[in-house]
């Protein structure tokens, strides 16, 4: 049955999010997004039970004492069976927490499972703060914006990290100011980052405490209906360039071949450069075997107008998360015309 | 050679079936007995390994309160949010007059892997499962048996106990009343860098359960079970003993013969060993097919009595399994080989040319019956020394089975000296007590079947009675109120006894919950001072007003089976409620939980929370009906809400007569293949004895005059037999009574005795015997003269 609740939560591929309850498609008493949203914070920073799905989705690069790079991913899925929420056991509102280490060699990852009535899981918006069990994501900022400063904890069976998070800009709203589209049947979700993070703290390895430093970005999302029925999954980049330069760039599979492809170029100052299908160009390169499945580790993103062709390598091939869901995240470095760092998520490949 | 050799042998068997089916029959029968009570220990067996499966709990420790009371929510959401891995289980019994229902209620989102419950068939099922009314998984048997009404939608899934339901936490939750977990299950693996999780809680920490509760309890009962199928097959294999005895005697001349014409005797006995073979399996698969019928037809009534005796909830059907299959036939082959044994080195030892002589057989018995004299004295001794100094279930099984086998070798031994005893004055009879102390060493082991036949008979039946009588006149006393009324709410209750307070002589009301003591499941009980208890509740042993005490809160009841398992006396402190000395320990039949009873207003004051929906009515006996017409009209109440006593008399009787019914069939059929025994014994005799006959008939004796003293030694022998068998039975009864009950269930029982069924069984014996000799007798009445004149012919 774990299996079964695991796929329900991470919004699987169409066909399973389909089985389950009919995701992807109609979703009768959830609200929908709206283009032109206005956020408000901090409220938004908070749940919002009457959509299906939401996420906190934060995912760090990472360099030890010696250079070596690492990878920390931190999420908190809310996946709503309906739109309410309730006290005690009655679960309409289900959390799955998703904590992930990559070092060069080694892929560690943990995950929780919660309802949210019983406040074994939740989210407070005003102060913020996010949390499944012992694992938590607070606000420590004591002026701004709360994701301003972040504090991040998360422990497995063999790893564990506590980081603290300071942005170095400000918010970014994806696609029509934070209305962003995912495929051309329609289907979209209220979509906003933080990718200005500067990261220090501390990763417990089996082989003992490193110190870390590095970047970090945080994905804000929520919807109800996020993929089209033909859609079977998507690989997702977040990248910083030398010049303090971001982009988000993410391709949905869909059954006839064809990947709908749309993402979000970022100044160094935070000015955003929405894009949409047919801009960028996502070729993978490299394939990696990983426990069977065939999995695109390398690509080359080619955006010929804005001059950028890039090739990515994954710092561990080997990152796909080792309980029964298949999902692929992992720091990667890429360079050709342009050298820099970021973090690619993929699913959907069987 | 050897096929000749076979076939010649294996001639004797056409020209006597009768033979042949008695050989069959025996170890079919011994097959059937022992395979059958197997398959329903396996059965059983399995079903609480099932149970004790489920949810990984034969894997998984626990946390629980040490008072066995749940555990707050509070506590769960505390140690997950320390990083502890625990999930929380909400366990609890649905029961209304439609049926019962076991709930599971677990958190799939928290279980670890060891306790997730079975898949779901279809993915949408799972919003289902997770949000109101929720579904309840239960096995095709469950679903389609009594069930509890008001329950949510049903799912058939595999690999979930009898009259239980997996469901989620949150329906289990409604179901069931309390929304705090019953206990905690704690995953093999915790995070990285956390303390022991018992240095973080105050709960106790239970390893996994290697032997759960159930199958400690029910241990006894299938003991039972397997000394009865120990017995019929030990009873069955003296038929087979017997009918290859008859046939080695009568193929004395045919493997003579084969010897003289050149067969090597090897030859011979690999001849011998393989028709054996042959007739053991051909047996042994007949055996199985009826084992299983008999455990198919015993498994309800097994079933019925786990579920009343023990509460333990198996499935009234049985599996075929084929490991049983073999195993059973493989018994059947040793049994075989060791009835066959004494036949082949017998044959081995027959010098070539020698005269048959059967004769001598019968001889060498003299020091054959010293050395069993011998051996029995051994038996009663150790008897004796694990009834004085033995402790424990399978000790006190092992007096059983030294006392039995000990009367068993006892026996040719007392015949014989009996015999001498005797002393006819005319010649006639001097003859016959000399002919049939001669004829005992072949009898020795049918009169040997029919004395543990007898005995297990009379000892099962004087516990079984002695029970009965002390359990009926014990319900009498202990329900002494004459209505027993349940409410749907506890704010129902309390609204009932104030309404009914002015129009009855006293309510009482009954508050219990559940929890463990001494590590066992147990139930306290909360009373009110009234005089029903005083007079009504047997004690067995008491301090000083014992009732007096209860009532201020200052002492505490114990039912015996936990006073004798913990080695409590008046004056111990109980661990209940902080503690409070013993004032009385009182009998509590057919309960296989601990149980303490203290004053109301104490359990209250310490278990604060606890609420009850149930309580008694002392009215007089004549309004009751009247009254519980109006608690069903007037209040509504459901027609099981109230119960009269004789009710709740009925279902005990009814539960008690299904723990014995199965004891009953077995040792009717152990009865009847005794029977079979005596009766192919004596057919042997009647072949070996017509030489000595011969000559009677020869100077004057008529035939039907010889056939008549055949009959009457018959039933003077079975009537011997009994007169052995019935103090054996009697101390049989009290090992059972004053040592295996007590091991087995806890409490002692007082020994009755019963010289009506003692009447019974001996006519029963009387006629077996006289049924067993019929054939024979009628045979020699009917024997041709020439018969007898041709024993002189062939005087050897």
């Amino acid at each position: 049955m774990l299996r079964q609740i695991l796929l329900a939560l991470t919004l699987a591929t169409s066909a399973h999010a389909q089985g389950f309850a009919g995701l992807g498609t109609d979703a009768p008493g959830f609200a929908q997004p709206q283009p032109n949203p206005t956020f408000t914070f901090p409220a938004d920073h908070g749940p919002h039970p009457n959509y299906r799905i939401e996420w906190w989705y934060l995912t760090a690069t990472l360099q030890g004492p010696d250079g070596t790079d690492y990878g920390a991913q931190w999420t908190l899925f809310r996946s709503a069976l309906a739109p309410e929420t309730a006290n005690g056991w009655e679960a309409p509102q289900l959390f799955m927490g998703h904590a992930g280490l990559t070092t060069p060699t080694d892929h560690f990852s943990a995950e929780r499972l919660a309802r949210g009535g019983t406040g074994q899981a939740g989210v407070t918006a005003d102060p913020f703060a996010a949390r499944i069990d012992d694992w938590h994501m607070t606000s420590i900022a004591t002026t701004g914006d709360a994701y301003d400063a972040l504090h991040l904890t998360a422990r497995g069976d063999t790893f564990a990290y506590d980081l603290q998070l300071t942005a170095q800009g400000p918010l970014v709203f994806h696609g029509d100011n934070g209305f962003s589209v995912k495929s051309a049947e329609g289907q979209a979700s209220y979509y906003y980052s933080q990718p200005f993070y500067t990261v220090t703290g501390q990763l417990d390895l089996p082989t003992g405490p490193v110190q870390v430093a590095g970047t970090a970005w945080l994905d804000r999302e929520w919807s109800s209906q996020p993929l089209s029925d033909n859609q079977q999954g998507w690989d997702w980049f977040s990248l910083q360039f030398p010049d303090g330069a971001r982009m988000m760039a993410f391709g949905l599979r869909q059954t006839d071949g064809s990947t709908f492809t749309s993402g979000t170029w970022i100044d160094p100052d935070g000015t955003e450069h929405p894009f949409g299908d047919g801009v960028l160009e996502m070729t993978p390169t490299t394939i990696t075997d990983v426990d069977g499945r065939q999995i695109p580790t390398g690509w080359r993103l080619d955006w010929p107008e804005r001059g950028l062709a890039i090739v990515t390598v994954a710092v561990n091939p080997n990152s796909c998360i080792n309980t029964s869901f298949p999902f692929w995240y992992g720091p990667i470095r890429f360079s050709v015309c342009h050298d820099g760092i970021g973090y690619l998520e993929m699913t959907g490949y069987e | 050679m050897l096929y000749t050799a076979l076939s010649t042998l294996s001639s004797h068997w056409r020209r006597r079936p009768g033979q042949f089916l008695m050989l069959a029959l025996g170890l079919a029968l011994a097959t059937a007995l022992w395979s059958g009570v197997q398959a329903i220990n396996t059965e059983a067996r399995a079903a609480y390994d099932r149970a004790a499966a489920t949810l990984g709990q034969d894997q998984l420790s626990r946390l629980e309160r040490a008072d066995g009371r749940p555990v707050p929510i509070a506590e769960f959401i505390a140690l997950r949010q320390a990083g502890y891995l625990v999930s929380p289980v909400i366990s609890g019994e649905l029961r209304d007059s439609n049926g019962r229902l076991r709930i599971l209620g677990t958190d799939p989102l928290t279980a670890p892997m060891e306790a997730q419950t079975p898949a779901l068939g279809s993915e949408f099922d799972l919003l289902d499962f997770f949000t109101a009314p929720g579904l309840l998984l239960v096995t095709q048997d469950t679903a389609n048996g009594d069930l509890p009404a008001g329950l949510p939608p049903l799912r058939i899934a595999d690999g979930i106990p009898p009259a239980a339901a997996i469901t989620d936490i949150s329906p289990a939750a409604r179901l069931l009343g309390p929304s705090d977990p019953s206990y905690l299950l704690v995953a093999p693996p915790q995070p990285f860098g956390l303390p022991p999780i018992d240095t973080a809680t105050d709960l106790t920490l239970r390893p996994p359960e290697g032997g759960n509760d159930i199958a400690r309890l029910t241990d006894s009962f299938h003991l039972n079970l397997t000394a009865f199928g120990l017995l019929s097959f030990a009873v069955g294999l003296f038929i087979v003993n017997a009918a290859i005895g008859l046939a080695f005697e009568q193929r004395r001349a045919t493997v003579r013969t084969l010897r003289a014409l050149g067969a090597p005797l090897r030859t011979v006995l690999t001849a011998l060993s393989l028709e054996l073979l042959i007739i053991a399996l051909i047996a042994g698969l007949i055996g199985i097919v009826l084992g299983y019928i008999i455990a198919a037809a015993l498994m309800p009534g097994v079933a019925g009595t786990l579920r009343g005796l023990y509460g333990a909830d198996i499935e009234g059907v049985l599996q075929f399994d084929p490991i049983w299959a073999m195993s059973a036939l493989a018994i059947t082959l040793l049994g075989a080989s060791a009835a066959a044994i004494q036949a082949l080195i017998q044959t081995a030892r027959m010098p070539l040319l020698a005269p048959a002589l059967p004769r001598a057989w019968a001889q060498a018995s003299g020091r054959t019956i010293r050395w069993q004299a011998l051996a029995a004295a051994t038996l009663f001794a150790t008897s004796l020394a694990l009834a004085v100094f033995g402790t424990g279930l399978v000790m006190a099984f092992a007096t059983l089975a030294a006392l039995l086998l000990g009367a068993a070798l006892a026996l040719p031994a007392v015949f014989t000296a009996t015999l001498k005893l005797i002393r006819p004055k005319n010649a006639f009879a001097e003859w016959i007590v000399a002919d049939t102390r001669q004829q005992i060493p072949g009898l020795s082991l049918a009169l040997m079947a029919l004395l543990l036949a007898l005995s297990a008979n009379i000892g099962v039946s004087t516990m079984v009675g002695s029970f009965r009588v002390t359990f009926l006149g014990w319900l009498d006393q202990r329900l002494a109120s004459e209505l027993y009324v349940t409410a749907r709410t506890p704010e129902e209750a309390a609204a009932l006894m104030a309404a009914l307070e002015p129009d009855v002589d006293a309510i009482l009301p009954m508050v219990s919950f559940q929890t463990r003591l001494y590590d066992r499941p147990a139930d306290i009980f909360g009373i009110v001072e009234h005089p029903t208890y005083a007079a009504g509740w047997p004690l067995l042993s008491s301090a000083e007003n014992p009732w007096q005490t209860l009532a201020a809160g200052e002492g505490a009841l114990v039912n015996e089976q936990t006073a004798r398992r913990e080695n409590l006396s008046i004056g111990d402190s109980l661990p209940v409620a902080g503690g409070l000395p013993i004032v009385g320990i009182y009998s509590d039949y057919g309960n296989p939980n601990g149980q303490a009873i203290l004053s109301l207003n104490r359990l209250l004051e310490t278990y604060p929370g606890t609420q009850s929906r149930r309580f008694a009515i002392r009215v007089d006996p004549d309004r009751a009906p009247e009254l519980a017409t109006r608690l069903r009209d007037e209040f509504g109440l459901p027609t099981d809400g109230v119960i009269n006593q004789a009710q709740v008399k009925a279902f005990s009787v009814d539960v008690f007569e299904q723990t014995f019914r199965v004891t009953g069939a077995l040792n009717v059929l152990t009865l009847g293949v005794a029977g079979i025994a005596l009766l192919t014994s004596f057919l042997t005799l009647a072949n070996l004895r017509l030489p000595q006959l011969a000559p009677l008939w020869a100077i004057g004796t008529s035939r039907a005059a010889l056939a008549r003293i055949e009959m009457f030694r018959s039933l003077a022998l079975a009537a011997l037999t009994f007169a052995l068998a019935l103090p054996t039975g009697l101390l049989l009864a009290w090992i059972l009574l004053a040592f295996v009950n007590v091991e087995a269930f806890g409490w002692r029982l007082p020994m009755r005795l019963f010289p009506a069924e003692w009447f019974n069984l001996f006519a029963l014996a009387l006629l077996a015997a006289a049924l067993a000799a019929l054939a024979p007798t009628h045979r020699l009445a009917r024997k041709a003269p020439a018969r007898h004149t041709r024993n002189f012919a062939q005087a050897r």
